[in-house]
């Protein structure tokens, strides 16, 4: 049986990445909805017994294992040439990955060779018809992929009526990830690798490799205290320091703060950077760009703080504080600590 | 060991600096309220290629750019900088190109060219942030790529060494040329315009760029040939108008929206001690804070 939905899974030495345990959530999800099967691909050193565990209780009926020597780190050649000839075997309809490093490395190389389209940092997947406006023709069961575009100012909606695979990259955090079954039955296939990767496509050597441990937990933290470009300097994002400490949470930022050098890229909320779930979302001096939005609209409860009453996240905010940041801060800490515990 | 180089620009509007006139009523992007730039990420790689010229004396370094007339002003930026030479891709049957029919049309170039030793651009143009391009010329040049490079560390034996941004760290590459490059934002910052190559440079033109009553400088460009900046349509590179511009794109926008959120029920409070204390003890009591 073809036409499936595929997920490739990106790993770290044998740990599975959440992004892709992400996406297998999802990807079953549509799986069902077209009444077909959800595969996996996975591709590593050693990985072989270590990853199955990890990739199959998410639903998965079919997962593709490549276990040699070369294919971990990622290298671009290897990987590409692994999903290229195993697409041409299985065609499936549609392929997720990660818009991670490697995704967003790997994705436009196999969308290339395989000429089909690919959609990056996509914020949602759904399954719809499409009618061609110029041709008449009529599509039915494609994937939408929906994303923002053009710096976060609009959101589209892109089909791929053609061409198969439909590729689309998803940024970590942005789907939620959900085991289906501890112990859902799904057949698990070692491929030979040297059928699919020729010895010619071990070129690029690795030869140092540095991966720090997480500062900090931004996309876990159950309150997350984000300033804007707003916040004015350095320095200013320190109050947001001290208030997301009391408050047990996480500080994040706007794309143009992070741009201006204000925090580190890594605590950027958005569509190019982190999507957050909060309980509790407290927004300083950010306007609300939609780019910046999308990657924080499912936060329970969002508190606005701004001087302009009209800025566009006031709209999706449960409390607005108008006022300046500088003033309202530290009386959040003060009556903070005056009436808790 | 001299090498050729090619850097790939894209001129993009500045979507970083986006007004509250951006947009039209109707929904769509009003471009004319946007400024023109050179691609950032793209800068970055034209100084890795800049570098490169230095460190080898003797390499050809040339700015490919596709886009309407106008983006004659990359390649200018480029010659500013200390690029060589440069090629304008335009043609009406580029227009509405995706990632796929974008990265046909550039390797195509190449091809015409006749090739490099490096290819390298930016890791992803801030209009679409897709950085979906360069491995795609890469693949269709059947080009070995290293993305989100940060810097090059050195050239030897024909092979390059790369330091490059992974998630959560950094690593250290080694590649054999030709190769093909993408670099990460946290590259280098380019070098500025040099002066004497802005005097040199100012009036080089593309044909497309010129007007067609021809003006008072017309005689520079017999005495300057260097001032004729090369504009290539599809024809131009023997491209297959198929795989060019919508034409050529797998992908079709279903739909384009400005999004209006859903407004909620919010309440409004002021600065004042007694309304933010009034909110704490809100978020307390109902166990929304700890």
């Amino acid at each position: 049986m073809k036409n499936n939905v595929f997920v490739y899974c990106e790993i770290e030495g044998t740990t599975v990445a959440e992004v892709s345990q992400e996406l297998l959530t999802k990807g079953r999800k549509l799986a069902n909805q077209l009444g077909v099967q959800l595969h996996a691909v996975a591709a590593g050193s050693g990985i072989t017994g270590k990853v199955e565990s990890q990739i199959l209780p998410y639903g998965v009926d079919k997962l593709f294992i490549f276990d040699a020597p070369g294919l971990f780190p990622y290298t671009s050649a290897p990987h590409t040439d692994i999903l290229v000839n195993l697409f041409k075997e299985e065609d499936p309809q549609i392929c997720l990955m990660g818009a991670t490093v490697i995704g967003r490395d790997l994705g436009p190389r196999v969308s290339s060779s395989l000429v089909s389209g690919l959609t990056a940092d996509c914020t949602q997947l759904e399954i719809g018809d499409y009618e061609d406006i110029k041709t008449h023709e009529k599509y039915t069961d494609l994937l939408y992929q929906i994303r923002p575009a053009f710096g976060g100012n609009i959101v589209a909606t892109i089909v791929n009526p053609e061409h198969r695979p439909q590729m689309a990259t998803v940024r970590s955090g942005v789907m939620q990830k959900q085991i289906l079954d501890e112990n859902y039955k799904g057949e698990v296939v070692i491929a030979d690798v040297d059928k699919y990767v020729p010895d010619s496509d071990y070129l690029v050597k690795v030869i140092d490799r540095h991966i720090e441990a997480a500062k900090h937990n931004l996309k876990g933290a159950p309150i997350v205290v984000a300033g804007g470009y707003g916040m004015g300097s350095k320095e200013g994002f320190d109050m947001l320091f001290t208030l997301a400490k009391e408050l047990h949470g996480e500080v994040g930022a706007s794309r143009a703060a992070v741009d201006a050098g204000f925090v580190d890229h890594d605590r950027q909320i958005g569509q190019t950077g982190v999507t957050v779930h909060p309980k509790v979302y407290i927004a300083c001096g950010i306007s609300g760009q939609i780019q910046h939005i999308a990657g924080m609209r499912d936060s329970g409860i969002i508190i606005s703080i701004n001087t302009d009453p009209d800025a566009p996240i006031n709209k999706i905010a449960d409390y607005v504080v108008i006022g300046k940041v500088e003033e309202v801060v530290p009386k959040l800490i003060k009556y903070y600590k005056a009436n808790s515990k | 060991m001299k090498y050729k180089i090619i850097v790939l620009a894209k001129q993009v509007p500045d979507t970083r600096n986006v007004g509250k006139d951006a947009m039209t009523e109707a929904g769509t992007v009003n471009r004319a309220a946007l400024p023109a730039i050179f691609n950032p990420d793209d800068l970055l790689a034209l100084e890795q290629a800049l570098q490169i010229k230095e460190q080898n004396p003797g390499t050809s370094v040339g700015v490919l750019t596709m886009g309407p007339p106008r983006a004659g002003e990359i390649i200018r930026q480029g010659l500013y900088r200390g690029a060589d030479t440069g090629w304008l891709l335009t043609d009406r049957l580029f227009a509405g190109a995706d990632t796929l029919a974008t990265s046909y049309a550039l390797a195509t170039a190449i091809k015409k060219i006749g090739g490099a030793d490096i290819i390298i651009g930016g890791r992803q143009a801030i209009d679409g942030d897709t950085a979906q391009v360069g491995p795609q010329v890469a693949q269709k040049l059947g080009l070995t790529q290293v993305t989100y490079a940060e810097e090059i560390l050195g050239i030897e034996d024909g092979k390059a060494t790369i330091r490059r941004h992974i998630d959560g760290g950094v690593e250290t590459v080694v590649a054999p040329l030709p190769l093909l490059i993408t670099v990460n934002g946290s590259a280098t910052p380019c070098r500025p315009c040099n002066a004497k190559l802005v005097m040199k440079y100012k009036r080089a033109t593309c044909p497309a760029e010129c007007p067609a009553e021809g003006t008072a400088y017309d005689y520079l460009y017999e005495q300057k040939p260097y001032l004729n900046l090369t504009q290539w349509s599809v024809a131009d590179v023997d491209g297959d108008p198929a795989q060019c511009g919508g034409a050529g794109s797998p992908t079709r926008v279903k739909a384009v929206q400005n999004i209006v959120f859903q407004a909620k029920e919010s309440k409004t409070l002021s600065s004042s001690d007694s309304d933010v204390e009034g909110l704490i003890k809100e978020l307390l009591n109902e166990k929304i804070i700890g």
